[in-house]
């Protein structure tokens, strides 16, 4: 097995006992970078310089024995969502390609002070909206098991990079899926911890009330270690939750006694790939070698999930891509070309004569914030903001925004009720393996669609987690998806763990 | 000729006094260079999420109380959206639906009594932030507008009044006795030049008809900077509003609602561009804020705290120390630093009718004429009583009380040497007996006068009194000649 | 409830979004499948269901009234697409 085909908690053992180098294993990784990323496409920028320097001085506080963080020399992947202070943070948007914050994110912050290894940014959906990693404003990343597919979104370029070993951990957030729905599709471990679980200052929004930042790794165990790096309150989110952070790194490997688990019957109606079910269905068999107890359960509101999503998350998007105008920061659109074109419009509606039309002439202001949207976000960034503008206006508000709000109480208390009988809940994480890249970019509602299973956690606030359970004929990974109770990450972790254990499905790595 | 009633409600945004922003560190401080107060959370930067100011919150909570709110035990904050490059989120948070009070009430009324008195209800009161400034001029002839970040976030409290008022002194008297109210409780500097005050005003008039009463259309007026201005603008507005009922017998809801703006030097409210789009601010609840919740007992505390407001202030000062209505506005109005003057010197000489007297002429007039305000004015309450004593008590003649007064604040110093300054001395009694003796004797016929019952012929032999003796005190000269002119045989 | 095209062009200037002929066209379709499909949400009966804004529910959440350091005029303005030394700069907004 190559080195970088190991797991971080591999790396770390070596790192800890001298046998391995952070210079070493940084180096191994931008080798790799160099040599498929210019067939996948995971990073928008790769620091290779910074995380050499960076990894040299964490090996010689190492050798004098000084103190280093959780995950001292470790490289890691970052979406180019999160701010980091001096670093261009684009996410994957026209808008920020020149955008440099004056300021870290917490979760930065923390993996900087874990004295984690920066290796690059990741591509995503332009500002984290979509399932394919196609919505990005500068690239298409593939999908390392079969590069003609996409390896999902909007993570795709973290998901990518640890499934083609060019990083052992990344991050990436998850709005409605876009951590659980790119691991299931590249075949790695993704998760979506408890909403509040990881503070979001410094993330940029996408939907505040859905959006999560998780990890990404090779294994349960990677995905803990990570977790547990960056999560914790932060008094600079009014929504981060103030309670105690489990050491998921230690627990993860205690099996859960009596373990209950749920299988939703809404999951397994029409639309579900046939590999797809039979691989969840003989995951469910392992658990119940695994001394588990297997429970039909209903989530009677499941069915509405992705339209009450698709009503939440772009009203709020609609709202939080307000900002992008052109005034303090970003992209703005060229000012002599604009007041030429209102002196143009002008004339013509002068010449003939017409009141009205010179009376609705935009000003050059608002002409300003027009051509500025219009030419600094990309057609799915908006086809939401249209979509939630209208949910919001008057007249619609009601049937629509309020509507959805009222929904996502019933599907959360459909999740509270089946937590009543169950500990966990297994199922499938996407319809169908991976899709030919292109092969949903005319259909937005069939994209919306491949959210099935995953909105529902985001709208519950409850964690969610997907490792891979099998393959399908064409050799794509398939995905697992387990949920459970808000803050029970460490049952999560524990269940997942079991059958990572149980089973072979994390050795497997995609040929590049 | 018909008649018509004038229909005023006031919108007034307060900028609460804290320290730091609404939802970020920065300080609120007035007055520094352009974008020098701004972070990231406050320009609005990607990422950033704001945080509540628990201290902003409290004034909120202490004004709504004050002005008798209801403080339901729930509220939330909601995002309120329209693009202006002085609002960098391009949405403002602010409360909607379920604001922070409502349902209260200020008292207002004019001691001349030029309207009676009468309660203005308040629909609502709650908490926002505040935008920035958008600077035309100082770049004029570039074509560009500068954005000022500085005051973005500032957190603003804004109070709504029902259409209660029916006059534009009204509706002064209640600017008047709000503000007066806000700086008792120490919410806000409530100035005005600097903005953390702002009024605009909704206007129109109801009209009997021969069918009846007709409403004209609502007109808000906005840039108006001073109280005064206000009420010159409704004015104005209201034989406006008059002038084209006549003209066109334009109703409300024949068109919507306008906005004007007062120029105050031509004295005239023009129409403002009104967008047909700018109305619709989908409002929706912020997923960034906590709502917050307030128990009966943390509103019950909040009034516990709030101290003597204004109006329960009057009523004291008129029952228990005795003062008109029209002293006991008058002191009140003038903050609560010069009440507890009053209240100091009243307590030290026990005669709070001398000490209003006090305090509401000489020491009024002297805070008006010069730089002091009543901190900084040299004669302290003390000082003013011990003043007060000794005029009571002789030392000093009344009619050079006020000289001694002027003395002791333009001197600085304190009464003993005030006196000795102006060659003040008390007249020994005995001294006074022999003067008055010897006046009666040079002048018998005021003996003849007073003993007919023309007691005011005493009069001439004061003035003759003081020539010889200038700090011969009046009073008590003319009670001795009394007295010596009925023992006289 | 079905989208119309003179909806969108309302709605794009209340977002303000430009879109072509063509985008707008395009636009009209997709929201109107997408709207067709969310609007079964009307067939749930949400009588006496509190809308839940947040994912997870917490309130009284506050901060000290502290003032904490700003940034410097310089990194304030540093993103700034157009700008002189002392702050943004847009075109005149007088009359907005
Ligand atoms: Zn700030």
């Amino acid at each position: 097995m190559a080195l970088f085909d190991q797991t971080a908690t591999e790396h770390l053992k070596g790192l800890e006992s001298g046998a391995l180098k952070s210079v070493e294993l940084t180096q191994t990784y931008l080798d790799r970078i160099r040599a498929v990323d210019n067939r996948v496409g995971a990073f928008l920028s790769v620091d290779a310089d910074g995380a050499l320097k960076r990894a040299e001085e964490i090996d010689e506080r190492r050798a004098k024995k000084q103190r280093v963080g959780r995950l001292a020399g470790l490289p890691l992947a970052v979406k180019d969502i999160l701010c980091e202070r001096g670093k261009v943070t684009t996410c994957a948007s026209r808008m920020l390609q020149q955008f440099r914050p004056p300021y870290d994110a917490t979760v930065i912050a923390k993996l900087r002070e874990a004295d984690a290894v920066f290796v690059g940014r990741t591509n995503m959906d332009e500002f984290a909206m979509g399932g394919s990693t196609e919505n990005s404003a500068f690239q298409v990343t593939r999908n390392p098991w079969d590069l003609e597919r996409s390896p999902g979104g909007s993570s795709g370029g973290s998901a990518a990079a640890v499934a083609a070993g060019m990083a052992p951990l990344a991050i990436g957030t998850d709005t409605g899926g876009s951590i659980r729905q790119p691991a299931g599709l590249c075949g790695v471990v993704g998760m979506k911890p408890t909403y509040g679980r990881v503070s979001r200052f410094g993330l940029i929004a996408f939907a505040s009330s859905l959006d999560q930042i998780g990890p990404f790794g090779q294994s349960v165990e990677d995905a803990a270690l990570l977790l547990e790096t960056i999560a914790g309150h932060d008094p600079r989110d009014t929504t981060s939750l103030d309670v105690p952070v489990p050491a998921y790194s230690q627990s993860v490997n205690k099996p859960l006694a009596n373990l209950r688990i749920g299988w939703v019957r809404e999951h397994f109606g029409g639309g579900l790939d046939k590999e797809v079910e039979s691989a969840v269905r003989a995951a469910f068999e392992v658990y119940k070698s695994l001394g588990a107890t297997l429970h039909e359960i209903s989530l009677p509101h499941s069915k509405y999930a992705v339209a009450t999503y698709y009503v939440i998350a772009p009203s709020e998007a609609s709202s939080n891509l307000a900002r992008y105008d052109g005034v303090h920061f970003g992209y703005r659109t060229d000012e002599k070309e604009m007041l030429a074109e209102l002196a143009a419009d002008r004339r013509r509606l002068e010449t003939a004569g017409d009141k009205a039309g010179l009376e609705h002439l935009d000003s050059a202001l608002v002409r300003m914030y027009r051509r500025t949207r219009a030419e600094g976000f990309g057609p799915e960034v908006k086809r939401r903001i249209m979509l939630g503008t209208y949910a919001l206006s008057a007249g619609y508000y009601d049937a629509y925004y309020l509507k959805a709000l009222k929904l996502r109480r019933l599907i959360r208390k459909d999740f509270d009720d089946a937590f009543g009988k169950v500990d966990l809940i297994a199922g499938p994480i996407t319809p169908a393996p991976a899709f030919k890249i292109g092969e949903m970019s005319g259909d937005p509602l069939a994209m919306y669609l491949v959210d099935i299973y995953t909105v529902s956690a985001n709208l519950a606030g409850i964690p969610g987690l997907c490792l891979p359970c099998g393959r399908s004929q064409a050799g794509l990974p398939i995905g697992l998806q387990l949920q459970a109770p808000a803050l029970e990450e460490e049952r999560l972790f524990c269940g997942a763990r079991m059958f990572e254990q149980a089973t072979d499905w994390d050795k497997g790595r995609a040929k590049l | 000729m018909s008649d018509y009633t004038t229909i005023v409600g006031l919108e007034v945004h307060v900028q609460l006094a804290t320290a730091s922003k609404l939802f970020c560190g920065c300080s609120t401080k007035f007055g520094a260079e352009p974008n020098t107060q701004t972070c990231p959370v406050c320009i609005g930067l990607p990422g950033t999420l704001p945080v509540m100011n628990r201290n902003a919150f409290q004034l909120a909570l202490k004004t709504a109380v004050a002005l008798n709110c209801e403080i339901p035990a729930y509220t939330k904050w909601d995002r309120k959206q329209y693009y202006y490059p002085d609002l960098p989120k391009n949405y403002q948070i602010s409360q909607y639906d379920l604001p922070m009070s409502q349902h209260g009430y200020l008292d207002i009324g004019d001691p001349k009594g030029a309207f009676e008195p009468k309660r203005v209800r308040i629909l609502r009161a709650h908490l926002e932030e505040d935008a920035g400034k958008s600077l035309h001029d100082e770049v004029a002839g570039k074509g560009d507008s500068l954005i000022d970040l500085n005051r973005t976030g500032t957190p603003l409290l804004e109070i709504v009044s029902e259409p209660d008022m029916r006059s534009p002194l009204e509706a002064k008297a209640f600017l008047t006795e709000l503000k007066l109210l806000l700086t008792y409780i120490g919410v806000s500097d409530c100035n005005m030049q600097e903005g953390s005050l702002r009024v605009d005003a909704n206007v129109n008039l109801h009209i009997d008809t021969a069918e009846g009463k007709v409403a004209t259309p609502i007109i808000e007026i906005k840039n108006m900077n001073s109280f005064r201005a206000v009420e010159r603008a409704l004015e104005y507005e209201v034989g406006r509003q008059w002038c084209e009922w006549q003209e066109t017998h334009r109703k409300l809801g024949d068109a919507p609602k306008q906005t004007r703006g007062w120029d105050d030097v031509a004295g005239v409210t023009r129409g403002q561009r009104s967008k047909e789009e700018s109305s619709d601010y989908r409002y929706f609840p912020d997923p960034d804020l906590a709502p917050v919740t307030v128990g009966p007992q943390d509103a019950a505390a909040i009034r516990e705290s709030l101290g003597e407001l204004p109006a329960a202030l009057r009523g004291r000062l008129e029952s228990d120390f005795g003062l008109s209505a029209y002293d006991a506005d008058v002191l009140v109005n003038q903050g609560s630093p010069v009440v507890t003057y009053f209240l100091d010197v009243a307590k030290f000489t026990g005669d709070p009718k001398a000490a209003a007297n006090w305090v509401t002429q000489d020491v009024l007039r002297t805070l008006k004429e010069s730089e002091h305000t009543i901190e900084s004015l040299p004669v302290a309450s003390s000082a003013l009583a011990e003043l007060i004593r000794k005029v009571k008590a002789g030392e000093v003649p009344s009619s050079r009380a006020r000289e001694v007064f002027q003395t002791m604040v333009e001197k600085r110093v304190d009464v003993a040497a005030a006196m000795q300054s102006l060659g003040i001395a008390a007249v020994d009694e005995g001294e006074l007996i022999a003067l008055c003796q010897k006046l009666l004797a040079a002048n018998p016929k005021t003996i003849s006068d007073v003993r007919a019952g023309k007691l005011q012929a005493v009069g001439a032999l004061i003035g003759q009194a003081k020539k010889q003796n200038p700090n011969v005190d009046p009073t008590r000269f003319r009670e001795l000649c009394l007295e010596l002119i009925e023992k006289a045989p | 409830m079905s989208i119309s095209r003179r909806d969108n062009e309302k709605v794009a200037l209340l977002g303000r979004l430009r879109l072509t002929e063509d985008e707008l066209a395009i636009m009209t379709t997709e929201l109107a499948q997408i709207v067709g499909y969310v609007d079964q949400l009307s067939e749930v009966d949400t009588d006496g269901i509190e809308p839940m804004a947040h994912a997870i529910e917490v309130a009284n959440v506050f901060r000290a009234d502290e003032v904490s350091p700003s940034l410097s005029r310089e990194e304030a303005l540093s993103n700034a697409p157009h700008r002189d030394e002392r702050g943004y700069l847009v075109p005149a907004v007088l009359g907005e």
